[in-house]
């Protein structure tokens, strides 16, 4: 499967990432030479090969179901969640107009 | 007794720790003789940002309670090198990427907070490939790592130093720094300790915490220590170990005594030697390392069992799907809202903001990696790519299930080749990607895996060996990278031309 210049152009939308057309013409065969090579993959043979999903036991663990168990999330640090927001106002992160 | 500065920055963990709570030298004068070297190297490249009052306010408070009386940590009076990928309150962290400049934490990483409460100081930030995505610490936004090695051919080439820990394994070769940590998704810790002549150990994947750490790929990222010696990683790697609720893959189990535990003597113990990792057109310098490493750990008392690892050559192309998917996913956090950099083109709409702030922020491979994940999960190739990889992965974990019911270590080299100069990869990335080929399958199987510095190849560059271990059997690991470090008596430096 190869990828065409309109389909990185397409991708990079996806992924919210402003390329112009001399990054799309220069990611086009540097993204198809990776992905052919990924393709190798499709040799293995991997009937009834469940996908890892865990590589070490894990069970999830729950918290005691009690209103501010854990200090981490129970609030009171909006001037700390903010303190890095390149622009927060009035207690708020700041961003441009959403609605037309 | 002051000791010359010199002297002290040749001392590596243990040496500090004993000499600090012997009274031989105080936890300041290592702090200054360390922090002095750090200034002396700009040229190196190794750190962001140096933080020599850190250091000396650390050192300070172990001499208080050394005077007091009271017990020493584990790290007391050992300043350390911080890879700028772990949080640390109030200084910079960036992951080496423009898109967190100028961010200051407001929370410790676990891990960095488990090293200071065990004594240990920092010394700065270090260089790191951005969002940890590169062999050669070319990546940086902050410019690339200079190896302290050179060729001996009397030529100036400025070589690579590994990636993505390069400032961590620059930093201990150039003795800035008697340890740093490091982190390995796919490599990481292991290959820039064998480009540098050092040692570094990534543990069982999630017996150090995550939390804190910047996100790359979750179910690979695993924290751990650089060093001089096999030694001075088990004292760090017990010290940033241990359970965290804060981490929902951290291991719920007690962090063994790794340094009591070690034990060269390696009767009894069979060694894999996995015959898919003899590739062909192999470095002959690397060939022959390898050989003297089955030599020295039969001399230790090991019986040599051949091994089959029969999904190896797919374990790379598993990881470059796995991994960038992650990433792209992780990724999606830097939008120019809440933290890290705005770029806002007048006029510009919320999803214009998003597009501008990650094209201006991010790199060149972490674009690339971002792309190559948000295709392979994208609808109609998710089960193509993604969900195949992962398949192969389950088949890799279960290649080396198979291989420890006939060995308890495996022996590999860490590298395909010794370190190359900078520039001659960075335009070819999947040239770059090959480097990890002997590291990248046991990051994909959790398993804990370590580089030992074994040899100088011709062009007197070092080259280490990989010591593979079974899941939460670091000890095994441990103990088999110091009957090889005893018998490979490496004791080679870098000559100091910076």
């Amino acid at each position: 499967m190869s990828v065409d210049k309109a389909t990185v152009a397409k991708i990079a939308s996806l992924a919210r990432i402003r390329m112009s057309d001399e990054e799309l013409d220069r990611m086009a065969p540097e993204l198809n030479n990776i992905l052919t090579w990924v393709e190798q993959l499709g040799e293995v043979d991997v009937t009834g090969v469940e996908p890892m999903t865990a590589v070490i036991p894990n069970t999830l663990r729950l918290r005691d179901d009690v209103v501010d168990a854990d200090p981490l999330t129970a609030g009171g640090k909006r001037d700390q969640i903010l303190s890095n927001a390149p622009a927060a106002e009035h207690g708020f992160f700041g961003v441009p107009k959403v609605i037309e | 007794m002051a000791k010359d500065a010199n002297t002290l920055t040749e001392l590596g963990v243990a040496a500090i720790r004993e000499g600090v709570a012997g009274g031989d030298f105080s936890a300041r004068e290592v702090a200054e003789a360390f922090n002095a070297n750090v200034a002396a190297a700009s040229e190196l490249n190794a750190f962001i940002v140096t933080t020599p009052e850190k250091a000396l306010e650390a050192a300070d408070a172990v001499d208080a309670d050394r005077a007091a009386g009271k017990p020493l940590g584990k790290m007391a009076g050992v300043p350390i090198g911080m890879k700028d990928l772990f949080a640390t309150r109030g200084v910079q962290t960036t992951a080496a990427s423009h898109i967190l400049e100028g961010f200051k934490p407001e929370y410790e990483s676990t891990v960095s907070a488990n090293l200071w409460k065990a004594g240990a100081g920092m010394l700065g930030k270090l260089n790191l490939d951005q969002f940890a995505m590169g062999s050669s610490n070319e990546t940086s936004h902050f410019g690339n790592v200079i190896s302290p090695w050179r060729r001996n051919d009397g030529g100036n080439a400025a070589l690579a130093p590994g990636g993505s820990s390069g400032g961590s394994s620059a930093a201990v070769a150039a003795r800035l720094a008697p340890a740093a940590t490091g982190t390995d998704t796919g490599g990481s810790i292991r290959q820039p300790a064998a480009f540098t002549g050092i040692t570094g150990i990534k543990p069982t994947y999630g017996r150090c915490s995550r939390w804190g750490v910047v996100a790359f790929a979750s179910s690979l990222d695993q924290a751990g220590p650089m060093a001089q010696d096999v030694r001075d990683c088990a004292i760090m790697l017990e010290a940033m170990a241990g359970f965290d609720p804060k981490d929902a893959t951290s291991l719920d189990m007690p962090v063994p005594e790794w340094e009591a535990g070690l034990n060269a003597d390696m009767k009894g113990k069979r060694v894999g030697i996995p015959r898919e990792y003899r590739m062909d057109g192999m470095d002959q310098d690397v060939v022959k390392c390898w050989e003297d490493g089955i030599a020295w750990i039969k001399d230790a008392g090991a019986e040599i069992v051949e091994i089959s690892l029969p999904h190896t050559k797919y374990a790379l192309p598993a990881y470059y799907i796995i991994a960038p998917a992650e990433a792209s996913s992780n990724l999606a956090r830097y939008d120019g809202v809440r933290y890290g950099l705005r770029d806002l083109p007048d006029g510009a709409g919320l999803q214009d903001m998003y597009a501008a702030t990650r094209a201006e922020g991010f790199g060149d491979e972490v674009k690339r990696r971002i792309l190559i994940g948000t295709y392979v999960l994208s609808a109609g190739f998710y089960d193509a790519y993604y969900t195949q990889a992962q398949k192969v992965r389950t088949l890799i974990s279960h290649d080396f299930k198979n291989a420890f019911t006939e060995c308890d270590v495996i022996l590999a080299p860490t590298t395909p080749t010794a370190s190359f100069p900078l520039g001659d990869k960075v335009d070819d990335p999947l040239a770059m990607y090959l480097n990890d080929v002997f590291s990248v399958p046991a990051s994909l199987a959790g398993l804990p895996a370590m580089s030992v510095p074994a040899g100088l190849n011709g062009d007197g560059l070092p080259m280490g060996l990989q010591l593979i271990g079974n899941a939460f059997d670091e000890q095994g690991v441990l103990n088999a990278g110091l009957a090889l470090e005893q018998r490979a008596g490496f004791t080679a430096k870098p000559d100091k031309w910076w």
